[in-house]
């Protein structure tokens, strides 16, 4: 079936609507029969009819029976939104072909019913997805399926989500061999990488580049106030923000956190003095709090919209003409994504501001323009497939019959990201599915599978049930839900710790207003109005970004410059003094400087190596120095340094650098740390040891939390080579932990230590001593602390003895 | 050195860094609140199954303070059971080890609100202990005299600091930490304790050694009023 020219059908409507085919698109005609084909096109290039128009064609006869195409979506908006606007050439043309959306919001009888009468098109997201494959009826489902969109691939390509949607289309390709994969992706910096994972292993996998379109206009702002020392908030970039609201139609304003987008949003509206219509937008909002800005927006009534990564991916939001980010992007890639939400026109250039939060951040964002210039996107390098989510898999797949190791094995090893899996290591996998690993082995709850001959199968078919019941791999952190008091209205979502952390009379910002913390009732956060102007609490959990390797990089060798032109005067005189005063910090070697402050020995490191891995840095230097006995007392990091101060000074920090035994060190702490406790409720979870959802209902955060510390510490405790804390040893390393750029570190400068000793702070130090986040060292320096300051006590109370 | 010497209704007594109470001149040790088979406790009543080991925690603890002491007498100051089911339950490697640790001295188990009848292990079973002046009781009573007791799990810190596991002592009571591994605790700070304790008492905080601080010295914990 050569498709090389569109059907006269095709052609003529795209003639009534005034359209030409985009080259791109007609390739997608043209290569349609390619087993798996990846098309990386900027936003607004007509991408998604792309990817369908293939199907359209094929589907437009009227013979084809059954499921012919699944699109596959990371968010249930976008697959509502293609339903609606593939809905318009479908009628136009008056096509038979019948399009439907699953997603968690479908209803029960509607999912029934598609099971047993599967649509020509289904749009879906991958839990949905892998949920349909775990049917026992699957062979029946997706007997036939020829083609698979998988939109926005690049936004699934580094998590566990696309992990398992992978693993569900192995299995779905095994029930439709002649199946056909197509990606569609933004802009990123190794096309290949994405390739590599979406066909089937080791199936090639061409690559279409669609024109990139004129370069962004992009540019930092710059106001006659000086940007503050310290902090995210920006607060006083609001006036120029305002002027730049007003001369455009539509501003989306990015955040990094959500903290600091109410933030920003509470003291735009007190300067909005001419009541613009602006909205905001992120994940801890309540969803139909969400949905009205959503409407607004694309109703063209909103002129500008303070949101976080929640308005990342490409759902049309109609007629923006002008993004702005606030705070450093810390990664150049998000940066392009996210300015290119910005005219959606193809070939109209898309407009950006980035606003820096404080002065560090001048320099990040003019290193990150340079390289937004030169298209110097960043990644990360891939990492082979979690053994977390193929555990879930593991246990979905029994869901949908007996099986043998062999098959599921082989069937695994056509995954991109499992290729390399080692036949001992699936065995792992399937034998903590099968008993819950050697520590667990005397608790019911988690045998689940049983072997009769070479075929494994559920010991309890009604298992069946919870397995699908818990399945996901998406992680909010247990969040509780925020109302006024005696009222039903929902404000929004704040996270489980950040709730534990407030005592009543405490006032906070929520959807943009203040509130008073009044109490927990349930699992409700209950709140009254406040009427005062500032919270008390500005900040909740949001994530935080690190900067990225080559951002750092960059800022490193622009310190190298002898002047720097295009900084403004009041940054490169701050550098400027930095260099008198003491040093800038160079690519290959590490500055550390010391100095006494506040009554406390300080150092300053600047590693340059991002914020979670100079936590780490933090840990195993402090560490160090409690052994040397130098009694350090807490820490504080940022992007670009880390801030030591304790009761001695340290003379010597070279031997604190030693890359040898830097491991050991690791491994002590890393045992009692909350970052792994973290990450091992969520790897716990997403294997199925623990259960999210019961038939009881939902547990409560606290109840979750509870557990899975406790059975974390025990498993450290008693069984330490149990999988799921092998999981959460690598996966913390990569992520929270950052190990390896600590390990980046070292390597790049050999442990090169440049130490200056001053009498006093620094300028580029200065900062860190504003700097929120101080993370107190509990050792013997903290420990004298104490007995010194009971000691003082009993003296003042006259208690010297009783 | 690490323990804190003190006297108290005109007997010499140590709060130990560990948690526990040494008299040496009758060689009796004394601990509070074990909490043995929390998590079998839990895991009947419905909750999240935990495994056992919390059980071990607390025993190879006491097994340390009883070796480092050499006690004639070993008293427990009730709730060293989760609850009568817990005690009845405990695994039979738990139940040999404890009978180990009683061997050879007098062992005491007083009764708490969460274990109040008898059980079926060595040793014997009080409501409460006198001798020399002193009483041994789980819940100190408002009348008290020369009373040790537990009960509160009291916990507490040098401003600023994080709280530890404290001894609470007065010239009228001395109320124990908990000796348990998995057990929360109550700031000292708090009003019950505040109304039992006399303004001029001492916090002894636990941890790597006994470090005596004054009560009056304690902050109100933020959000105490209500």
């Amino acid at each position: 079936m050569g498709m090389t020219s569109l059907p006269p059908l095709f052609r003529d409507w795209f003639a009534s609507k005034g359209w030409s085919i985009h080259p791109h698109q007609q390739a997608m005609l043209d290569r349609a029969e390619e087993p798996a084909l990846l098309l990386i096109a900027p936003t607004g290039g007509g991408k998604t009819l792309s990817g369908f128009l293939p199907s359209l064609v094929e589907l437009s006869d009227g013979n084809h029976e059954g499921l012919h195409t699944i699109y596959v979506s990371p968010l249930k908006a976008l697959a509502a939104d293609i339903k609606r606007n593939l809905g318009t050439p479908v009628s136009e043309m008056g096509l038979p072909i019948r399009i439907e959306d699953r997603t968690g919001d479908t209803s029960y009888t509607q999912k029934r019913r598609q099971r047993a009468d599967p649509p020509h098109i289904l749009l879906t997201t991958p839990e949905s997805l892998a949920l349909l494959a775990s049917y026992e009826d699957a062979p029946r489902i997706f007997k036939g399926v020829q083609r698979i969109i998988v939109d926005e691939i690049h936004a699934l390509a580094e998590s566990k989500r696309g992990d398992q949607l992978m693993l569900a289309l192995s299995r779905i390709q095994t029930i439709a061999p002649d199946l056909r994969r197509v990606g569609l992706s933004a802009t990123v910096e190794d096309p290949q990488a994405i390739a590599q994972n979406l066909a089937r292993h080791p199936d090639p996998c061409p690559i279409l580049q669609a024109d990139p379109g004129p370069a962004p206009d992009i540019s930092m702002l710059v106001t006659d106030e000086k940007p503050p020392w310290s902090g995210g908030g920006a607060a006083y970039s609001i006036p120029a923000v305002l002027d730049l609201v007003k001369q455009h139609r539509t501003t989306l304003i990015f955040h990094n956190t959500r903290a600091q987008a109410e933030i920003y949003f509470h003291n735009l509206w007190l300067a909005n003095e001419d009541a613009l219509p602006i909205g905001i937008h992120h994940g801890s909002l309540d969803r139909a709090q969400r949905e009205k800005v959503e409407a607004a927006m694309v109703a063209g009534e909103l002129r500008a919209i303070v949101c976080t990564g929640s308005l990342d991916l490409g759902i049309d939001w109609g007629d923006v003409d002008l993004v702005v980010q606030i705070g450093a992007p810390k990664n150049v890639k998000r940066l392009i994504q996210r300015i290119g939400r910005a005219n959606h026109r193809y070939n109209a250039p898309s407009k950006a501001v980035i606003v820096p939060a404080n002065r560090f951040e001048v320099v990040e964002c003019v290193a990150a323009l340079q390289a937004a210039k030169e298209n110097d996107l960043d990644g990360d390098p891939g990492s082979p497939g979690p053994r977390d989510v193929l555990c879930q898999h593991i246990l979905l797949m029994s869901c949908s019959g007996p099986f043998t190791a062999d098959a599921l094995f082989a069937e695994i090893k056509t995954v991109g990201a499992y290729a390399s899996l080692s036949r001992a290591a699936f065995d792992d996998c399937l034998e903590f599915c099968a008993t819950g690993g050697y520590a667990l082995r005397a608790y019911d709850q988690w045998q689940r599978l049983k072997q009769v001959g070479d075929v494994w199968q559920l010991r309890d078919p009604r298992a069946a049930q919870r397995i699908r019941m818990n399945m996901g791999t998406i992680f909010d952190y247990e969040t509780l839900k925020v109302r006024f008091k005696r009222g039903a209205k929902m404000l929004g979502e704040i996270e489980e710790g950040f709730a534990a952390t407030l005592t009543p009379g405490d006032t906070f910002l929520i959807g943009g207003q203040i509130v008073r913390y009044e109490g927990l009732n349930q699992l409700t956060v209950e709140v009254s109005r406040n009427k005062g102007r500032e919270p008390k609490v500005a900040t909740f959990n949001g994530t935080k970004f690190a900067t990225s390797t080559q951002l750092s990089q960059r800022i490193l060798q622009m310190f190298q410059q002898d002047s720097w032109p295009a900084l403004p005067a009041h940054t490169s005189e701050w550098l400027h003094m930095q260099r008198d005063f003491s040093k800038l910090p160079e690519p290959g070697r590490i500055l550390v400087e010391t100095f006494p402050q506040d009554g406390r020995q300080n150092m300053v490191v600047y590693g340059f190596a991002g914020i979670n891995a100079h936590r780490t840095l933090g840990l195993i230097l402090t560490q160090r120095m409690e052994a040397a006995g130098l009694n350090p007392l807490g820490f504080v990091v940022t992007d670009y340094a880390l801030l030591i101060w304790g009761l001695n000074e340290v003379t010597d920090p070279a031997p604190l650098f030693d890359p040898q035994n830097m491991y050991d060190g690791l491994e002590t702490w890393l045992q009692g740390n909350a970052v792994m406790k973290r990450t091992f409720r969520v790897a716990a979870t997403i294997a199925g040891l623990i259960e999210r959802n019961t038939r009881q209902g939902r547990k409560t955060g606290r109840q979750a939390t509870f557990s899975s510390d406790i059975l974390y510490d025990t498993l450290a405790k008693y069984d330490p080579d149990h999988l799921m804390l092998r999981i959460t040893r690598e996966e913390a390393m990569r992520g929270l932990v950052d190990f390896g750029r600590v390990e980046d570190m070292l390597e790049r400068t050999k442990g090169q230590v440049d130490h200056l000793r001053l009498s006093r702070v620094t300028p580029l130090a200065a900062p860190l001593f504003l700097e929120p986040g101080r993370i107190p060292v509990w050792g013997e320096g903290r420990e004298r602390l104490m007995q010194d300051r009971a000691a003082e006590l009993m003296e003042e109370a006259g208690l010297t003895s009783l | 050195m690490n323990d804190y010497a003190f006297t108290f209704a005109d007997v010499s007594l140590v709060a130990r860094a560990d948690g526990s109470l040494w008299w040496p001149e009758k060689a009796i040790l004394c601990v509070s609140d074990l909490h043995l088979g929390k998590s079998d406790r839990i895991a009947r009543r419905g909750g999240t199954l935990l495994p056992p080991y919390e059980t071990q925690e607390t025993l190879w603890q006491l097994q340390e303070a009883i070796a480092d002491t050499s006690p004639k007498t070993v008293i427990c100051l009730g709730d060293s059971f989760d609850d009568l089911g817990a005690a009845m339950s405990l695994p039979a490697d738990m139940q040999k080890m404890i009978a180990g640790l009683q061997a050879g001295r007098n062992w005491i188990w007083i009764e708490g609100n969460h274990d109040p009848g008898p059980v079926e292990l060595g040793g014997s079973h009080l409501l409460d202990y006198h001798t020399q002046g002193l009483v041994f009781r789980h819940i100190a009573t408002a009348a008290g005299c020369g009373e040790i007791s537990g009960h509160y799990h009291p916990k507490a810190g040098v401003p600023g600091l994080r709280q530890v596991r404290s001894f609470l002592i007065d010239q009228n009571r001395v109320i124990m930490p908990s000796f348990g591994a998995y057990t929360g605790g109550l700031s000292a700070a708090s009003q019950p304790l505040r109304d039992l304790m006399l303004p001029d008492g001492l916090a002894i905080l636990t941890g790597s050694r006994a470090i005596p601080m004054p009560l009056s010295a304690l902050v109100r914990p933020q959000g105490a009023r209500r």
